[in-house]
């Protein structure tokens, strides 16, 4: 056990004991504060409950996980330790290896981390009600999520900021080092092609969202030039100017949208299919000055913007909730915009925001090569998961907020609600909820919207609600167009920006591959590679995508759920690759740290597999569906929701497809498991502790506070230490 | 805390976490460590440095 007790930061010291029960005071406070919001939440049935309650149910279980349960990790379980030199010290080029301070380094973290995720998991999971999706993002992130992130990001650190995949080859072994590739290449697809339906179910028909998205382009490459050419290393100034030309990008928006233009941006879903994967090659093969790094710049900035905005706009709106606690689709599992019981599909569902598997790669990417001191990782790691974990109850807050006739209406898919405010109307009494045809249209005109029926995927009741908490605090009935607009921006921008990203990094990952296998192929700069590789990345995402936007039994109902499962996979990857480093290391007393959350997170996602593979229920598992389509179709019948034959051969192929990979996800769990459990008793039973790959100690001379706010004793420490470094 | 010393705190975050001063830090850093050696021109820099993430 490689624990030595880290220089005590806190002052539990002997002056302190009226600082002492001072803390104690507080801390009281704050759980009790808690426990009252969680009881208000618990208790509450049949009447409407503030959505402050969910606040204060969240910041108080944070604070006291991250006081508590982070410090307790991080100072017995990982046993951080302030004297050894981090690689960002030792290895410092002033270009990925740089120690940055710890605020910086928060907002770096947080921004890489949180993208669309944690808004679109927690408008699906409301169909639950707004109580099991919340308690899975707060309780989920304090024992796992947070956990995973600030437990991987620790071992990349001592490992010189190696990747999840080297980790998993080096600790586990080559088995499940190949299958964490595969399990990172496939869940990168998936994520991308439900990223990209999202965009698109938000941008259909909406000649306003369509202008606007499609003006972020030659406002990016505007920028690109300016920071590139004009004015070199001023992101700060234009990020300014480049947020003023977004914003009226979104007021232009309306303009369009009443003008002889608007037919040119009305668009169906197909067409925005085609224009995302030209949009998704072409931009990735660019450099990427050009159109990645401003896209950036404008999603960072709109996003802590937005998030900032939607946390006051709750506190001062003090907005009721209308969605119930629990519906009854959480146990009869014949929900319209999931199939599936609560058990697991929420915590299928709502991944982001609670256990993200995808930080795993941030957590072993980039920021360990930039953390100054060991015992910032609670602060970065934990904390920066706690801030995307918020996001999610905001989200979720937002769209428990509509009326839930309204929320269905807008989230059953096409074939279920219909495609007019009357039809919509009756399959939302069908589903036992109320809303009449005029209700329905006076809620689309409201946010100019031609129609809000069926607009699936999250975004556009993520922007109904945060338009209504946004105008409740600024502009009233006036800009709730506006805001609506904006919400839309705001969420196609980052996912644009992702579908960019992604595309590159899935191309560097193929290429890397490929170039095992025919050298040239692996070289990064060489055009012909670099365009065949982007052109099967797009392809594969823009399978899932075209699939997802004609399956007549809904896109989001029917790939959502898989996605859920592929991020939970890569959870699973990180928790074993923790849990086997611990074991190895020595600490099996402590193993259940990660072990816990692992086992957790296996069950959810096997059952969920399970179920999408095995169910007999057509409308769960794939399988199922794809012979009821089949036979019908040896018949020669058309069956609802499918209106021809062609759709009938539409939805066989997909349900088999995707049944494919919901069996394939669970192979590789299961692969990766199993390969970790063989390494952990490897590890018990030998004699001399197993090799590790951490990097030997080495003796830090930089000084840094520990947490956000430095205690009096590193305020000292600091002083006395005058350090060079930038503060 | 006087307003002006916030206000260079505040406009100090801003430039580290935009990324507007890493390339002023990564100029002193070679100053500091390898005061003799070449160092990359800013684009060279801005290239090595930015490299794509994959949200969620």
């Amino acid at each position: 056990m490689s624990t030595t007790t880290a220089s005590d930061p806190s002052p539990a010291s002997p002056s302190g004991t009226g600082r002492d029960i001072r803390k104690i005071a507080i801390w009281s406070a704050v759980s009790i504060a808690g426990a009252i919001a969680w009881g208000v939440l618990a208790l509450a049935r049949g009447e409407e409950i503030n959505a402050v309650w969910l606040l204060v149910a969240a910041l108080c279980s944070y604070a006291i996980g991250y006081r508590f349960y982070a410090r307790f990790i991080a100072r017995r379980v990982l046993g951080v330790d302030d004297r050894r030199a981090t690689p960002a010290e030792r290895l410092e080029n002033g270009i990925d290896f740089h120690a940055t301070d710890r605020r910086v380094l928060l907002g770096h973290h947080f921004a890489a981390i949180a993208g669309a995720g944690p808004l679109v998991g927690p408008v699906l999971a409301a169909q639950m009600g707004y109580l099991p999706g919340t308690m899975w993002i707060i309780i989920g992130v304090i024992f796992a999520g947070a956990v995973q992130d600030m437990v991987v990001l620790f071992f990349s650190m001592r490992r010189d900021g190696k990747s999840l995949g080297q980790m998993a080859r080096e600790e586990i072994g080559p088995v499940g080092g190949v299958a964490a590739l595969i399990a990172v290449f496939t869940i990168m697809i998936i994520l991308l092609g439900v990223l990209a339906l999202v965009v698109v179910n938000a941008l259909a028909r909406s000649p306003w969202g369509t202008f606007s998205i499609a003006m972020t382009i030659p406002i990016a490459l505007f920028m690109g030039f300016y920071l590139r050419k004009l004015r070199p290393g001023r992101v700060v100034e234009t990020t300014v100017i480049g947020v003023g030309l977004l914003l009226l990008a979104i007021v232009a928006g309306g303009w369009v949208q009443d003008s002889s233009w608007a037919s040119a941006f009305t668009l169906d879903p197909r067409t925005l299919v085609i224009c995302l994967a030209v949009y998704g090659f072409v931009a990735s093969v660019l450099p990427v000055w050009m159109l990645l790094a401003p896209r950036d710049y404008l999603s960072t900035f709109m996003k802590i913007g937005t998030i900032g905005l939607l946390a006051v706009g709750v506190v001062v709106t003090m907005p009721a909730l209308q969605n119930e606690a629990i519906t009854k689709f959480a146990s009869t599992g014949d929900g319209p915009v999931f199939a599936g019981a609560l058990f697991p599909f929420v915590f299928i569902t709502i991944a982001c925001g609670a256990l993200s598997g995808f930080h795993a790669l941030i957590a072993s990417g980039t920021t360990p090569k930039m953390i100054e001191k060991e015992s910032q990782i609670r602060l970065i790691g934990y904390g920066g998961m706690l801030m995307e974990s918020f996001v999610a109850v905001m989200a979720i807050i937002a769209a428990s907020l509509l009326d839930p006739g309204l929320y269905y209406a807008m989230n059953a898919p096409a074939g279920v609600v219909g495609d007019s405010v009357q039809s919509a109307a009756q399959a939302v009494s069908n589903l036992g909820f109320t809303i009449t045809p005029a209700d329905l249209s006076a809620a689309a005109a409201a946010v100019d919207e031609e129609t809000l029926v069926a607009r699936t995927g999250g975004a556009p009741t993520l922007a109904v609600g945060i338009s209504e908490i946004f105008s409740g605090v600024l502009g009233g009935n006036a800009l709730r167009a506006f805001w609506y607009h904006f919400a839309i921006m705001f969420e196609a921008l980052f996912i644009l920006t992702t579908v960019d990203a992604g595309t590159r990094v899935g191309r560097f990952m193929l290429q890397d591959t490929l170039g095992n296998v025919w050298k040239p192929l692996g070289r990064v700069s060489w055009p012909p590679s670099v365009w065949a590789t982007s052109a099967v990345v797009v392809g594969a995402w823009g399978y899932f995508l075209y699939t997802g936007v004609t399956n007549p039994l809904g896109g989001i109902n029917q790939l959502f759920p898989l996605f859920g499962i592929a991020n939970q996979l890569l959870a699973a990857v990180a928790l074993t690759v923790a849990t086997v480093i611990l074991v190895k290391s020595g600490r099996l007393k402590w193993a259940w740290v990660t072990a816990v959350p692992l086992a957790w997170d296996a069950a959810v996602t096997l059952t969920a597999s399970w179920q999408k593979v095995f169910s007999d229920d057509p409308r769960l598992g794939f399988f199922a569906q794809r012979e009821r389509f089949a036979e019908a179709l040896d018949r020669g019948e058309v069956l609802g929701p499918a209106q021809n034959l062609d759709q009938m051969r539409e939805v066989v192929t997909n349900s088999t497809v995707d049944g494919v990979l919901a069996a394939l996800f669970a192979v590789l769990i299961i692969v990766v498991i199993g390969d970790g459990v063989r390494t952990c008793v490897r590890a018990i039973r030998a004699r001399t502790p197993l090799p590790t790959t951490e990097t030997p100690f080495e003796e830090s001379r930089l000084v840094a506070p520990a947490g956000l706010i430095p205690t009096a004793a590193e305020r000292r420490e600091l002083a006395a230490a005058e350090s060079g470094g930038p503060r | 805390m006087t307003l002006r010393s916030a206000l260079r705190q505040l406009s100090w975050y801003v430039r580290e976490l935009s990324g507007e001063s890493a390339y002023e830090n990564y100029l002193a850093h070679r100053r500091r460590t390898h005061p003799a050696e070449p160092v990359l021109s800013r684009h060279e820099f801005d290239d090595l440095r930015t490299r794509p993430t994959v949200r969620c």
